[in-house]
């Protein structure tokens, strides 16, 4: 009697804990603070029209590929000063993730890498506290006119700045972590 | 004065003897459990200092007893002795209920059984505390390594799960000290939360067949157990200290132990292990430190009758991940695959930065039992657990010291079983279990959530019988049922959740759109009803050969990670997609073992066949594209399984002092449906020692070790192609290939010395690795960054008192 006693008063603590948890609280929605949506590359020349090259993911690491724009016409054999952004557009307002980027410029860098028949070129015109470059400004030049040219913008984190080539801008032996990486395919008139 | 004494003594004697000094008490023993008789006890009566002893019916008589306390220790060869008090004021008959076969009883049995086992016709393998002690500075899943057909998949070598027969993760269920674990099992990167120096014994089952602790086990069970309860007075505890080369790393553990004659017993352990940047032969494996702290209480009462008994433990590791691995695109994994060093190399440092891993668990168990008469034993036992999961990446700006993954699991565990051992040849078990769960991601972390938070409700019931029916053969079958209800909140970007489909197939479950429609919270529901049952003998033709035989059927419902995934995962540099549509894997396991036994050879031959229906798997399923370049995708799917293989134990002593032995493991994987071999299989192993003993220098012991892992050829091809701008080429990223075989040789020795008469010293000497051989080993996901551990010369001091 007893035992069945026992069992009778294990089953049910055993429904007590399992009825007595019901709560239904909502979930706070997680905006992420991090995140890249947005890369923009704006070539302004000493004259002329200014070129914004963008690509924007709005899904972050959703389904959706991002989108690449380009406003304005590069001119061809021009100079242009390079400025690149990195946005997160999902907050509103936008946050600047560059800010972040220059905040720990010796963490940072930015590479730009043309394909081999693309006759652009860039030099880095801006440095961290240790003299290297960061690449968030940069001296851009079009080079010859020329159509279907291609340029990969890379954020490395924690790259090897000291690593050979990497402050000449050759991504080979950066190492570091990959935060953004565009192309942008476009075309000197 | 001495007049006057003598006098009263008189008195008293006389006064005493002026009372009746006729009666007579009665006595009949009886065995507890079946009331059998229990014939020739030596019953001690403490008042006249006299003995008496039972007859064949177990009756025994005293005459001439004064009316007054009398008091009865009643002893036997095969029972545990128990003394009664009786008030006598007429002639007494009393029946006297004593524990007979004590020593199949493992709570109070005062010798330790030799390999006390968990089940009868499973395959199963106990690894005691002169195995697990070199183990004392590693973690548990190197420990569990020690049994045949049971290897490990780790990420580095300190987050090491293990694998049996190829199944690891949610596929096991990890007891400790009766609780099951609940410590988010499901990721491969989430080592067991389990310190090795809190267990006495370790049962490692394959297959599902220990029902009692779960329906869902398709690997298998690992059981970890601390020490018996002594039922005498006695204070022993032990101290181990280690220091190892590589790494740096030094480990200090202590256990005390108190044991009363009343059943009274308390238990403290306590750990603490640290090491600092691992090596290979070749270079320094930069971030790969880890500490941990571990302690653990254990009180109550034990006797036969009833006893209880409260467990609390507490360990908190911190693990540094290889800072190489910290990866962001394909081209980082290019980069580092096609490195034949790591990216990042630097000096040898203790610190722990990140990615690495906070992980905190605590666990707190409550259990009673009670004996009845002619019937059986009840236990009842509830049990809490918090685990604290941080996950640190490397972060920027005023997130650089914020987890990107916080994740607190709580779950509390009521159960109860019964155990009918009336009848000497039939055991009959039958139990009731409820959960309750709750897991938190923290919001604050600033980064999606990987697993949603969600509550989940188990409840599970079974029985289980084991049947001798002759000296030579016993069968069992067990049933189970559990039923589980897992109801989750969490956003899914609209985008992706109608790229799933889901929008057609799970449109009821929205419960909000957010952000202007480009999320939304969904409220997932899912019940599954699960049958398990398991059935088997045991045939133990003579002393020299035995069989077991088991079928056993189990079936595992998705878990979280299988349902939810969504997101990138950046160290394997993939998108991991979970699918709602998911339902339970059904396994149906058969095996057979058989042991010789013929000194000076031993032989232990375990076969399986394990067929999975809609087993769940990620496997490659397409690219995307997003601004850090492009994915792979990985998602989940089910598929019809199969899996088999071969374990083999062999020992055989060559003579007095030298045994050589082996164990080796061959399993097999393949997914049917597709006919491809199945991911993350282990290859071909065998382990080959020689050991010198000689207990007249000391207990000296010295072995060598052969490990050799062969080269896993069957392996499922996953390698994609993706295009590098750096240097305009298309490559083709190798995720699959299985490195190269590997042989490692190993040394241990050991003496023990007599401090005292109740006290020893045990100090060994290892050297893992002992050719700095180069290898790595393809069940480490660290293998695409870097080399495994070189040489590691551990020196270890265990004083036991």
């Amino acid at each position: 009697m007893k035992t069945i006693k026992y069992l009778f008063l294990s089953v049910l603590s055993l429904s007590a804990l399992v009825s007595c948890s019901s709560d239904d609280d909502t979930p706070e929605v997680v905006n992420e603070e991090e995140l890249i949506t947005t890369v923009r590359l704006e070539l302004t020349p000493a004259t002329g029209e200014v070129v914004v090259l963008q690509s924007q993911d709005l899904d972050g690491d959703g389904p959706d590929a991002p989108i690449y724009t380009m406003e304005g016409d590069l001119v061809a054999n021009t100079d242009y000063i390079g400025a690149v952004q990195f946005l997160n557009e999902l907050e509103n307002p936008a946050e600047d993730i560059t800010l972040e980027v220059l905040e720990e410029g010796d963490d940072h860098q930015v590479f730009y890498t043309f394909t081999s028949a693309t006759d652009s070129s860039f030099t880095y015109n801006d440095v961290d506290s240790d003299g290297n470059p960061i690449g968030v400004s940069t001296l851009f030049n079009s080079g010859a006119a020329s159509t279907g040219n291609t340029l990969v913008v890379t954020l490395r984190h924690e790259p090897s700045k000291s690593a050979d080539g990497v402050s000449a801008g050759d991504i080979t032996n950066a190492g570091g972590a990959t935060d953004a990486e565009v192309t942008f395919t476009y075309d000197v008139n | 004065m001495t007049r006057l004494i003598i006098g009263l003594v008189i008195a008293i004697s006389s006064f005493s003897y002026s009372q009746n000094c006729s009666y007579i008490f009665l006595g009949e023993l009886k065995d507890f459990h079946d009331g059998s008789p229990i014939e020739s006890a030596t019953i001690y009566q403490k008042e006249n200092d006299k003995y008496a002893f039972s007859d064949l019916d177990g009756k025994f008589k005293i005459k001439n007893l004064c009316a007054g306390p009398l008091t009865l220790t009643i002893s036997h060869a095969n029972c545990e002795t128990k003394t009664v008090s009786f008030n006598i004021n007429s002639d007494t008959f009393k029946t006297i209920l004593i524990e007979h076969h004590i020593e199949e009883l493992k709570e109070v049995s005062v010798v330790a059984h030799v390999d006390k086992k968990e089940t009868t016709t499973a395959q199963e393998t106990v690894l005691k505390e002169q195995t697990l002690k070199k183990y004392a500075a590693l973690s548990i899943g190197d420990a569990l390594k020690e049994v045949a057909g049971v290897s490990s998949i780790s990420t580095g070598s300190a987050i090491v799960k293990p694998m049996i027969n190829g199944l690891h993760s949610s596929r096991l269920i990890m007891l400790n000290n009766n609780v099951r674990l609940q410590d988010q099992d499901w990721g491969i990167e989430h080592a067991p939360n389990i310190d090795v120096n809190v267990a006495s014994q370790i049962s490692v089952i394959k297959g599902a067949g220990a029902l009692a602790y779960g329906g869902d086990a398709i690997g298998g069970v690992v059981v970890v157990n601390p020490e018996r309860v002594f039922l005498e007075d006695t204070l022993f505890g032990k101290t181990t200290v280690t220091g190892q080369s590589n790494g740096r790393g030094y480990s200090l553990s202590t256990k005390l132990n108190k044991y009363t004659a009343k059943g009274w017993f308390a238990a403290v352990q306590g750990s603490l292990k640290q090491n600092g940047d691992f090596e290979t032969p070749d270079y320094n494996l930069t971030n790969t430190g880890a500490k941990s702290k571990g302690f653990s209480f254990r009180g109550g009462k034990h006797n036969f009758e009833s006893g209880f008994e409260i467990f609390y433990s507490y360990l908190n590791n911190e693990i540094g991940i290889l800072k190489a691995s910290h990866i962001g695109s394909i081209q980082d994994l290019v980069t580092a695959i096609n490195s034949r060093e790591p990216l990042v190399i630097e000096d040898f440092s203790y610190d722990i930065n990140a990615p690495k891993q906070d992980v905190t668990h605590q666990l707190f168990k409550a259990m009673y039992y009670k004996r009845f008469t002619n019937f059986g034993k009840v236990n009842v036992q509830y049990d809490y657990q918090n685990n604290q999961r941080y996950e640190y990446d490397i972060r920027v700006g005023d997130d650089k010291y914020k987890p990107a993954l916080d994740l607190e699991l709580n779950t509390h565990t009521v159960m109860t079983d019964v155990i009918l051992d009336a009848f000497s040849k039939t055991k009959v078990k039958f139990g009731l279990m409820g959960r309750y769960q709750n897991n938190f991601p923290d919001p604050d972390t600033g980064i999606r959530r990987l697993i949603p938070d969600y509550d989940k409700y188990d409840f599970g019931i079974y029985t289980t019988a084991e049947q001798r029916l002759n000296t030579n053969l016993t069968v069992d079958l067990g049933f189970r049922y559990d039923y589980n209800r897992i109801d989750a909140k969490k956003y899914y970007i609209t985008s992706r959740w109608e790229e799933r489909g889901y929008d057609e197939d799970f449109s009821d479950i929205i419960i909000d759109y957010i952000d202007s429609g480009t999320q939304l919270l969904a409220n997932p529901v899912f019940n599954y009803h699960n049958f398990s049952a398991s059935a088997g003998f045991q045939y133990l033709l003579n002393e020299h050969h035995g069989f077991i035989g088991n079928y056993s059927l189990s079936s595992r419902p998705p878990n979280a990670s299988e349902l939810f995934s969504d997101g990138l995962h950046h160290s394997a540099a993939r998108i991991e997609l979970g699918d709602l549509r998911l339902t339970k894997e059904t396994s149906n396991r058969v095996s057979a073992s058989y042991n010789y036994t013929s000194p000076p050879f031993k032989l232990t031959t375990e076969v399986f066949y394990n067929r999975i229906a809609n087993f769940m798997y990620i496997e490659p399923t397409g690219i995307e594209q997003t601004i850090r370049g492009a994915f792979p995708v990985w998602s989940y799917l089910q598929t019809d399984a199969e899996l088999y293989g071969i374990d083999l134990s062999a020992d055989y002593h060559i003579n007095e002092h030298f045994k050589f032995s082996n164990k080796s493991s061959y399993t097999v994987g393949t997914n049917i449906e597709d006919d491809k071999p199945l991911i993350n299989i282990p290859g071909f192993k065998t382990l080959n020692t020689i050991t010198y003993t000689n207990a007249n220098w000391k207990q000296f012991s010295a072995s060598l070790s052969s490990d050799w892992n062969f080269e896993q050829t069957r392996y499922p091809d996953n390698n994609f192609e993706t295009y590098i701008a750096a240097t305009e080429e298309t490559v083709l990223v190798d995720v699959s290939t299985p490195p190269s075989a590997y042989q490692l040789l190993n040394l241990y020795s050991e003496v023990t010395l007599k401090t005292s008469a109740k006290t020893n010293l045990n100090i060994a000497l290892s050297v893992n690795n002992l050719l700095d051989t180069k290898y790595r080993a393809y069940l480490n996901r660290l293998r695409y960054f870097a080399d495994d551990l070189g040489r590691n010369v551990m020196l270890q001091l265990q004083f036991n008192y």
